[in-house]
Formats: structure tokens, sequence, C-alpha cells
């Protein structure tokens, strides 16, 4: 993965760039000595490593514009960073830049239950913003799986979904406002606690924009009432496109799970050595979750059992109790280390029409042989979200690009059938050089013309999301 | 000029000399005035695409709405974000298309749930006002490749760009629906009476309160036994704050919905209609400030229909409370007077500014009708 050659001037500079944002910081808000911007040289995108010029770390809104307004008028570009848990590389930074970090932008600033509505700092992990609330009855729903770690911050910047997202959308759909702090320092506010904006929908463009267009600080979220209850129900079957067709028959009976996850054979086997949950060997494996009272849980299901029934499970597994249905998700959420145990892996996150979820599995099958790659599949089936683990091992020569290069060839499939390239993880520098397989040049132009907009002198996050040959004239023209 | 393709809509945009008024049915004559050539999308009309397993549907921008709706019902399916229809009140006739919902993020009772019509945008494509054709997002739930121009295009009247076609997230249609109303006649306990509603797991997908009639209105829907176990909750819940009525007949609990969506409480009525966007537990503060002839809440507070004199301006009486207010329904001499869009901060309008110049560099695309 190529990244742009930095810009020797800077790096020439870096003294003076540290002082004059000392000058602005707290104490120790400025890390800038060799051994300590280590500690930022990646995000969850390990593969990939560069120590930046430093890293800020602010504690305020007004900080955060005075960070940027230096930036600005130094010519130095800022990577914005939440928790580093980006899986594309969306906080990695370059030689030249500086990390502003806003993990000491944690704080509750209001919370509203008459109005469902929770306003945070956006360096806020997502899973306390739902354990501020959760006393009260209430839950944020985006809810990623890194959600323990990552912030609002980096949620926003790659509108995360998550396994709930089927009901209760992705970030984008529970975002109501936001306080942005724009490269040249200017504080902005963006929507509110009310619905919809006035004019053009400035955040949900933000929202998703990868920390291009501006640095958010604070975020107002709508928080929603607590279900009653939920329950899973755990599906075996001897064939993937029997699932497939499953998950596509309860869609269309009306019923709405919360989530409908699944696995296949290869991540079942690793989760079982791993976890020990007690799934069942075949080939492919649904948990679906429905929500409600008692009675509607059992009225849902009901449903989906018999249209489960009908597609001869080699298991149905309901889960009677708390501990039984926390069975059936244990090997779910250990899937991604159960695969970590077996070697490095590289995970995609392209989505996919459901209609054309066999085929895929299929064509994933036969690249995983012609490469002589392992791959796992475990992912959102409802939404057609797949989560592909590439196996590899980092420490062989030449593997991670043969990795790269079959990842890049499932997610041109991916968008051969009408899908898109990444469903939550956003595009970063992993995803990056593939806009082409998805966009036309002009449907990028129409793209970069925004970040022109927001931030003309391209020093925001500058070298992500767009192919660098395509970004390259505007990244040159801006210096 | 009514292009048959896209190909035929771009060119006729590039070749475009004027300003160019961008319609599809015409029956939502929202915005400032605007002046140009008419440019109708009314021909680029039929379903693309429609997987019900996958609740996606791609249609072109000129296809009626009502079309659409009979497809989704024969699979038991719909539109969630229930679109208005504002010919009653607006009293326009023709035929309300897809675009023009999308161009003004046309959203019903339900959106206080499920969302506005952007959130249930998966996909547009577009002409800018070069003649260029652009494509953003695409026909699954889950998409974060690139900037979501999708969101920016809905609601932008027609702006940025002139929509070809769009994808959309349908959902299953329930088989019951169910009324609550409960007579409430101070509007602030109506709406604390809502926040209680929606702030409960019951899943309330409508409140909705008429200072006309004493009566808020909640809705339920699903499965059967599932509506009858969360109305008999609701009931309880309510009964505090007055008397309580169910409707549990599905088509009149249907029809109670259609009325609060369209507003036709208004629609007879002489004078102008606003609509404001505000912070529900503030919305009884703020209408009780207002010079007006009637008011209607929904989205349980957050949005308020307001009904005022002929050429009221209602936005000098809102003061500095968090939301918005837009001219709906005007003469033209209001409509030239007052801007219909509520004005926005300076580094929001610089940056709307920024982006129609950019999508629009002649200004050629309903220019002005936003402001």
């Amino acid at each position: 993965m190529d990244m742009p050659i930095p810009d020797a001037k800077i790096i020439a500079k870096k003294a003076s760039v540290v002082e004059r944002l000392q000058a602005v910081l707290p104490l120790n808000a400025v890390i800038h000595e060799d051994r300590q911007v280590k500690a930022y040289e990646c995000d969850a995108l390990v593969a990939y490593k560069c120590p930046p010029l430093c890293a800020v770390l602010p504690t305020s809104t007004a900080e955060v514009a005075a960070v940027l307004r230096v930036c600005h008028e130094m010519g130095v570009p800022v990577v914005p960073r939440g928790s580093g848990t980006s899986l594309a590389g969306g906080a990695l930074p370059t030689a030249d830049c500086v990390i502003l970090g806003v993990a000491r932008l944690n704080g509750v600033i209001e919370t509203n239950y008459d109005d469902r509505f929770i306003r945070v700092q956006s360096g806020r992990t997502n899973l306390s913003v739902t354990g501020a609330v959760e006393a009260n009855g209430f839950f944020y729903a985006p809810d990623p799986s890194s959600q323990l770690a990552c912030a609002i911050a980096g949620n926003i910047a790659m509108n995360s979904g998550g396994a709930h997202c089927l009901k209760y959308g992705v970030t984008t759909n529970n975002l109501l406002g936001v306080t942005m702090v724009m490269m040249d320092g200017t504080i902005t506010e963006i929507g509110g606690a009310h619905m919809g904006a006035a004019g053009l929908d400035l955040l949900g463009l933000i929202c998703g924009s990868e920390g291009q267009l501006g640095v958010v600080t604070e975020a107002t979220l709508r928080i929603l009432p607590k279900p009653e209850g939920a329950r899973p129900v755990l599906m075996g079957f001897d064939d993937n496109e029997v699932a497939g067709a499953c998950v596509a028959d309860i869609i269309k009976a009306g019923v709405l799970p919360v989530a409908i996850e699944f696995m296949d054979r290869p991540c079942i086997e690793a989760t079982e050595k791993f976890a020990n949950a007690g799934y069942p060997m075949c080939e492919a494996l649904l948990i679906v979750e429905v929500e409600g009272s008692e009675a509607e849980i059992d009225e849902q299901l009901g449903m989906i059992l018999k249209i489960a029934r009908k597609h001869k499970p080699v298991e149905l597994r309901e889960a009677k109790d708390a501990d039984e249905a926390a069975r059936i998700w244990l090997g779910r959420k250990s899937a991604f280390g159960a695969m970590g145990q077996i070697n490095d892996y590289m995970c995609l996150d392209g989505t996919i029409p459901v209609s054309s979820l066999p085929l895929v599995l299929r064509r994933i099958g036969e690249l995983s042989k012609q490469y002589g790659l392992g791959v796992g599949n475990v992912f959102h089936a409802g939404d057609g979200n797949m989560h592909p683990l590439i196996l590899y091992d980092a420490n062989k020569p030449g593997d991670l690009e043969l990795c790269e290069a079959m990842g890049a060839d499932i997610l041109k499939l991916c968008v051969e059938v009408g899908g898109c390239l990444t469903g939550e993880h956003g595009v970063g520098i992993e995803k990056r050089d593939l806009m082409n397989v998805q966009f036309a040049p002009s449907d990028l132009e129409a793209q970069m013309a925004v970040k022109d907009v927001f931030d003309p002198a391209w020093l925001l996050n500058p070298a992500k999301v767009f192919p660098l040959g395509a970004s390259e004239t505007r990244r040159i023209a801006a210096k | 000029m009514t292009p048959k393709t896209e190909t035929e809509l771009a060119a006729a945009i590039a070749a475009a000399t004027g300003p160019l008024h961008i319609t599809g049915g015409g029956t939502r004559p929202i915005g400032n005035p605007v002046r140009g050539t008419t440019l109708s999308t009314a021909k680029l009309n039929g379903i693309i695409l429609y997987e019900p397993g996958a609740l996606t549907m791609v249609v072109q921008a000129g296809t009626p709405v009502a079309d659409i709706e009979k497809a989704l019902a024969k699979e038991n399916q719909r539109l969630a974000f229930e679109p208005m229809d504002h010919r009653p009140l607006l009293g326009t006739k023709g035929t309300p298309t897809i675009g023009g919902i999308v161009a003004a993020n046309v959203s019903g009772p339900r959106r206080v749930a499920v969302g506005a019509c952007r959130d249930h945008m998966l996909g547009v494509r577009f002409v800018d006002g070069r003649g260029t054709i652009i494509k953003n997002g695409g026909r699954v739930m889950k998409n974060v490749t690139g900037y979501d121009l999708v969101k920016l295009l809905s609601g932008s009247y027609g702006t940025l760009g002139v929509l070809s076609e769009v994808s959309l997230k349908v959902l299953p249609r329930p088989d019951c629906s169910a009324t609550i109303t409960t007579a409430i006649d101070d509007d602030s306990r109506a709406v604390a009476a809502m926040s209680a509603a929606l702030g409960s797991p019951f899943e309330v997908t409508g409140a909705s309160h008429d200072p006309a009639t004493g009566q808020t209105h909640l809705r339920i829907e699903g499965f059967a036994g599932s509506v009858a176990y969360r109305s008999d909750k609701m009931s309880a819940l309510m009964a505090p704050f007055g008397i309580v009525r169910v409707t549990d007949n599905t088509q009149d609990s249907e029809a109670i919905w259609v009325a609060i969506r369209d507003v036709t409480a208004f629609a007879d009525q002489q004078g102008d209609v606003w609509r404001l966007s505000l912070k529900p537990s503030d919305a009884h503060g703020v209408v009780a400030g207002l010079s007006k002839m009637g008011a209607l809440y929904d989205w349980g507070g957050g949005l308020v229909w307001v009904l005022t004199t002929a050429g009221h301006n209602l936005r000098a009486e809102l003061g500095d409370a968090s939301g918005h207010a837009t001219l709906i329904r005007a003469s033209a001499e209001t409509r030239a007077a007052l801007p219909a869009f509520h004005p926005e901060n300076a580094t929001v309008t610089a940056l709307s500014a920024g982006l129609r110049a950019k999508f629009d560099p002649r200004a050629i695309l309903n220019s002005g009708v936003m402001g």
C-alpha cells in the first residue's frame, strides 16, 4: 500500500511545529519524542505503520480549534484519531502529519430522556454512551464489535454499523447533531436536538467522511428505550445456499429480526476449538435474534422456526434462558479471536445484495483454493454485510501481498454482483485504490469536490479514501 | 423539457442556456419562487429492480409513488417513512413522483420511529449542473464506500443535481395497526404523554396531538397478538393523562394517520402553513408564544404544523429555540417576501453555497429555491 512521500520541509520544521502546538495546549498534551509517538504509528490495520511528526491530545473544542489553526497556518497535514480501532487504516499517520487524538474529550454533556438524546464529547467510547443511559432503561443502538474501545468520533467518521442495524440503522441514522471544527479552526454547530436539517443535509455528508471534512468534538445522539427482552435462536444447515434462502424467506415473511448472523464451516470449526460454544458441525450456521415481551418473542420465533424447518435444518436450538442465549452468542462474538488463533488475518467488509449470497460464498471458496489461503466467513446476513477473514502469515515474505490480492478479488466480486467495497469499516487506505472499481472518475470527482469545499488545502487526512492518483493534483496544488 | 432517459436528461442540462425549473409531478411547490424553463422528470418512469427478500427497490426518479406503493403492497411491503401527500394541503393536482419525495426529503408520522426519507435511501444517480451523470451509494443496506452524497441529495430540492434514479430500503407491512387516543386538553401534558410513550419499550410508530380536539394519538403496529399486548400496555401508561380510547380496527387506525400525515385539518382553512422542527420538550412553550390560528403536533412534539394569517412572519416569534421553521404554504407575494427555509449559521451557509457552486457552477438548477 503506497503512501505519499512525506514533505521534507515539514519534517525539517518539526521543532517549530511542536513549539507552536505546545503554546496553545496544556503541558502534557503534545507528544513528540520518538519513542512516545510510536504509540500512534498505526491503528487496528497493524500491517501498516508510520510514526507521525507528533501527536496532540486536546481537552476541549477550543483547544482542537487552536491546534487546527496552527496546522492550517503552517501547512501541516492532520490525521484525526478516535480510539485507533480502524480496520481500514483510517487513522494511519504519515511522517509529516500531526495526529489529533480526541481521547481526552470523553465526557457526557447532557442526557435528556424526555427528548431521547444524549450529548457527548466525541472521544467517549461507544459502549460507555449506553453505559451512561442504561440505568434509565435506554441504550445507544449502533454496536460495532469494537464497541468497548472505539470512540464516537471514529464511529461518525466511518459511519459505523454493528450486528443490530437491520432494525436500528447505522450511525448516520442515530446522529442528530455535531459540533465540528473546520481545518481553519472555525467552530460550527450542525444539527441539534431537533430532527432534520433546515437546509442541505450536511450532517449526513459529514457522517462517514473519514475525518476528511472536519473534526467532530461533540455529538448529539439518539437514544432508544431498551426492549423488554431479546432471545436468539441458532440454526444449522448442510448447505450455504439453503441458509441464504432461509434468510430471504424470514425477511419476506414480514418478521424483522434485530440480528441475523451467519458463519460458515471454517469459522464454526475455528470458534469451536477456541470458545467451545457447542455449535453443531455443519456448512452454515445462522443466529437469529428477535426482541419484545416473552409472548411477542414466542410469536416471532414461532414464525421463524416454521420457516427454518421448511429448509431442513440439521440443528435448531432456541435459548431457554439467559445462559443459553449467551452460549449461542459466545461463538459468534469470539469468531475474530478464534480466527486470530490460527494465523494472522485480514478482515474484509464488502456488502452484497442478499440474493447473491450463495454465488459469492461459492466464488470465495474457489478463490481460497486458487490463492492457497484459508478463509472463514462470518457476517451480518440480514443486510448482506460480509466479513470474510483471510488467513495469512505475516512472517512469511509475500504472504501479505498474496492476501491483499485475494482480498481485492473478493471485493471486486462484491461490486460485480451489485454490492460495495465496504459496509461499515470505511475505505481508509485499505480499499482506497479499489475505489475505481466501484466508481467512475466523475463519481469520485463529485466526492473530491466536497472535500475542496470543506478543506480547500487538503490538509485533513489527505491520503485516504481516494486513489492517490485521483487526488494527487489536488494534494499537490494545495501545497 | 421532459427527457425520457438519463442520457437525454444529461444532454438537456448540458445544453441549457438559462435557469431550469426542475419538477417531478409538480405537487409540492415548496420553497422560494423559481424562474426558468421547466425540466420534468415525469418520463423517467419505471421500477428497475425489486427484491422483496433483500428489502430493496431501484426506481427511476419520475416513477409515480402510487405505482411503487402498488408493487410493494403485492409483496406485503411498504415505504416505511410514510411520505406525505401534499396535494390536499397545497391544493395541487398531478401525480406525486418518488424523485419529488426524495428531493424534498418528505417523511410522515413514522419518521419518529424509523427515520426520514433520507434514512431509507440507499443510492442515487443524478445529473449535476454541468450535465455530468454521477452515481453514489448503491443498493445494499450498509455502505460506507466514499462520501454519502445520497444524504446530501435527499432534501436538496434539485439544487445540486437532478435525480434520475433512486434506490430505496423498503420494509414489511405489518398485519395490524391500532391507535390509542387519549383526551388531553393541555399541550404541555400532551407532549409529556407522548414522551412517556416514545420512551417506553412498546415501539410506538406515531405520536401526534391535535389541540383543536384535545386528542393525543399513539400508533402501535405489528402482528395481531403483539399489537393487542402493546395496546393494553400503552392504554395503562396513558390512563393517568386522560380518558383512553383504542381504535383496534386496522383500517380505521390507518385512516387516522393518513389525516395526520397529510395535515388535512388545515387543508380547507385559509392562511399560511408553517412547519416547525423543534426539540419536543420545547414545542408547547414555543407554540404558546406564536400568533396562530391553529397548531398540530407530530413526531411526539418534534414537528409542529402551524396555521397563521397570510403574510405573518412566524419565524420572528421563535426566539432562540433550537430548531427551524419552513414556510410550506403561502401566497406568491408572501413567498417572495419571506424566505421559505430557515436561515442557518454563517459557516453552514458558506459550506452550502460552496457545495452548490461545485455541483451547479452556472446556478441553473432550481436556483434560489432554498435561498
